[in-house]
């Protein structure tokens, strides 16, 4: 009985005392909502550690079953390594980001190309996508097509030494029909997020409990 | 098999070839194109230019190496009209791996002018938080950071002294590669009033559009084309200028690509 109802109570109590020292930032509930901040972010460290924990239980637990054996050493070995040289930059420098120790060179040479490779990818799979599913099939498609050729010609100088006008027009596209749309989305998403907080916060929406 | 159906069928490791071409040929080539500055970035540009001496910019890293081509060179550009405008500036991080990018930029840039660590500009580096942190520093810096990303009280930092909250900074500057911009805009801009401008990933320009247009955004550099802009304004051509050649020539090639699928895609069904 408690376990589901004691969570509940600090959720009520915590929101309700977020939402009024939102209107009435003045003590003790200004006091109040800075101490509980304080604490979400102290939760939120150690959520790092749980992330860890779970990341290795699950690789542990393939390398047992025998599934995927090599990824998954790699991936506990380089987990360990950035924490040995994080740790030991730490206790001999005072920052794990000071030039010239072993994690600054694993950062440097391991991290950013694997990282920049990885987004660099998109170019490669954009424009094969755009080649074989891009099409003209009906008319919004084509509205869309036509769109997204404007917008790409017009963020670009080449673009632009072609027709002056086209940074105008891409500029017209992000302003105009484009924010139409965000911003209906926008507003919508921000009253779904309103209701949901406020079922969360009287106990109805209960799903985060299990 | 007609000439289209194979054009249709064509590998895409050709494609992928191609890609790589235009993008390393102009790089390798140096070749830079003129630069117009768009309205957004103008804006960006005039609202850092027109705060007062040694008033303090907060510029949060929120972007690791994954979005570091598009990013940092939007970082060392503002980094260098603040510093050229003895602006001092105040760095933290909402994402763990941006920390050695801000350190990156922000020494690079600092020792060019001259600055002091300290006295002209601090780096506060990364805590946990988020959200929660940045609403709660709104009443005091000093309940997330006690020390900058070295471990050194800030309360040490002359520059530090009379900084507590966001009533001592005159204008916030996100880096954003995710949802933090988001953030920023609606707990720091919303509730604390705080000017922001932000600068972003091409991918996520348009979602900060609507905060521009309704003034909940003092200024939008978007992109590499943004960087590039910036890098113009400022008098300090970087790798933002330098790639805008590759990218308008990848811009291009997909445009082509589309035209001919699309020619190909009729073609098909016509003949079918």
């Amino acid at each position: 009985m408690m376990q589901r109802k004691l969570p509940l109570l600090i959720t009520f109590v915590t929101g309700v005392i977020m939402v009024v020292a939102f209107f009435v930032p003045h003590p003790p509930l200004g006091g109040l909502e800075q101490v509980s901040l304080r604490w979400y972010s102290i939760i939120a460290g150690f959520t790092l550690l749980l992330g860890a924990d779970s990341l290795i239980r699950t690789h542990i637990r393939k390398i047992r079953r025998r599934e995927n054996v090599f990824y998954s050493t790699v991936l506990l070995c380089a987990l360990g390594l950035a924490i040995g040289a994080g740790a030991h930059a730490f206790i001999t420098r005072g920052s794990a980001f000071e030039s010239g120790t072993f994690f600054m060179y694993l950062y440097d040479n391991l991290l950013i190309p694997l990282q920049a490779t990885m987004f660099s990818l998109l170019a490669f799979f954009i424009a094969s996508a755009a080649y074989r599913a891009f099409r003209a099939r009906n008319l919004e498609a084509t509205l869309l097509l036509i769109a997204a050729v404007l917008v790409m010609l017009g963020r670009v100088p080449l673009g632009e030494m072609m027709w002056s006008k086209l940074p105008v027009i891409a500029e017209w596209i992000f302003n105009i029909p484009q924010m139409a749309a965000k911003r209906g989305i926008l507003i919508g998403s921000a009253l779904g997020a309103i209701a949901m907080s406020l079922r969360i916060i009287l106990g109805i929406e209960r799903t985060y409990l299990s | 098999m007609g000439f289209w159906e194979r054009m249709a069928r064509i590998d895409r490791r050709i494609i992928y070839l191609f890609i790589a071409v235009v993008v390393i040929v102009p790089i390798l080539l140096q070749i830079t194109l003129p630069v117009t500055v768009s309205p957004p970035v103008r804006m960006a540009y005039e609202t850092i230019d027109a705060l007062p001496e040694s008033s303090v910019v907060m510029i949060s890293i929120d972007y690791d190496a994954a979005s570091m081509p598009e990013l940092q060179p939007m970082l060392r550009a503002i980094l260098h009209h603040c510093f050229s405008k003895n602006l001092r500036v105040l760095m933290i991080a909402q994402w763990a791996l941006g920390v050695p990018l801000g350190i990156e930029a922000l020494e690079s840039v600092a020792k060019e002018y001259g600055k002091k660590y300290g006295v002209d500009y601090v780096n506060l580096g990364f805590r946990p938080g988020g959200m929660a942190q940045m609403v709660g520093m709104g009443k005091e810096i000093r309940d997330y950071f006690l020390t900058d990303y070295r471990g050194t009280p800030i309360d040490s930092l002359p520059m530090m002294r009379h900084i507590h909250n966001y009533q001592d900074i005159a204008l916030l500057v996100g880096l954003e590669a995710g949802a933090t911009g988001d953030m920023w805009v609606i707990y720091v801009g919303g509730r604390y009033r705080q000017d922001i401008i932000l600068g972003v990933t091409a991918v996520i320009a348009p979602d900060a559009y609507p905060y521009l247009q309704a003034g909940q955004i003092k200024g939008l550099i978007g992109g590499l084309k943004g960087a590039s802009e910036y890098e113009y304004l400022v008098g300090k051509p970087g790798l933002g200028m330098a790639g805008m050649t590759a990218q308008s020539c990848a811009h291009i090639l997909i445009i082509l690509f589309i035209i001919i699928g699309n020619i190909g895609y009729f073609m098909i069904r016509r003949r079918k």
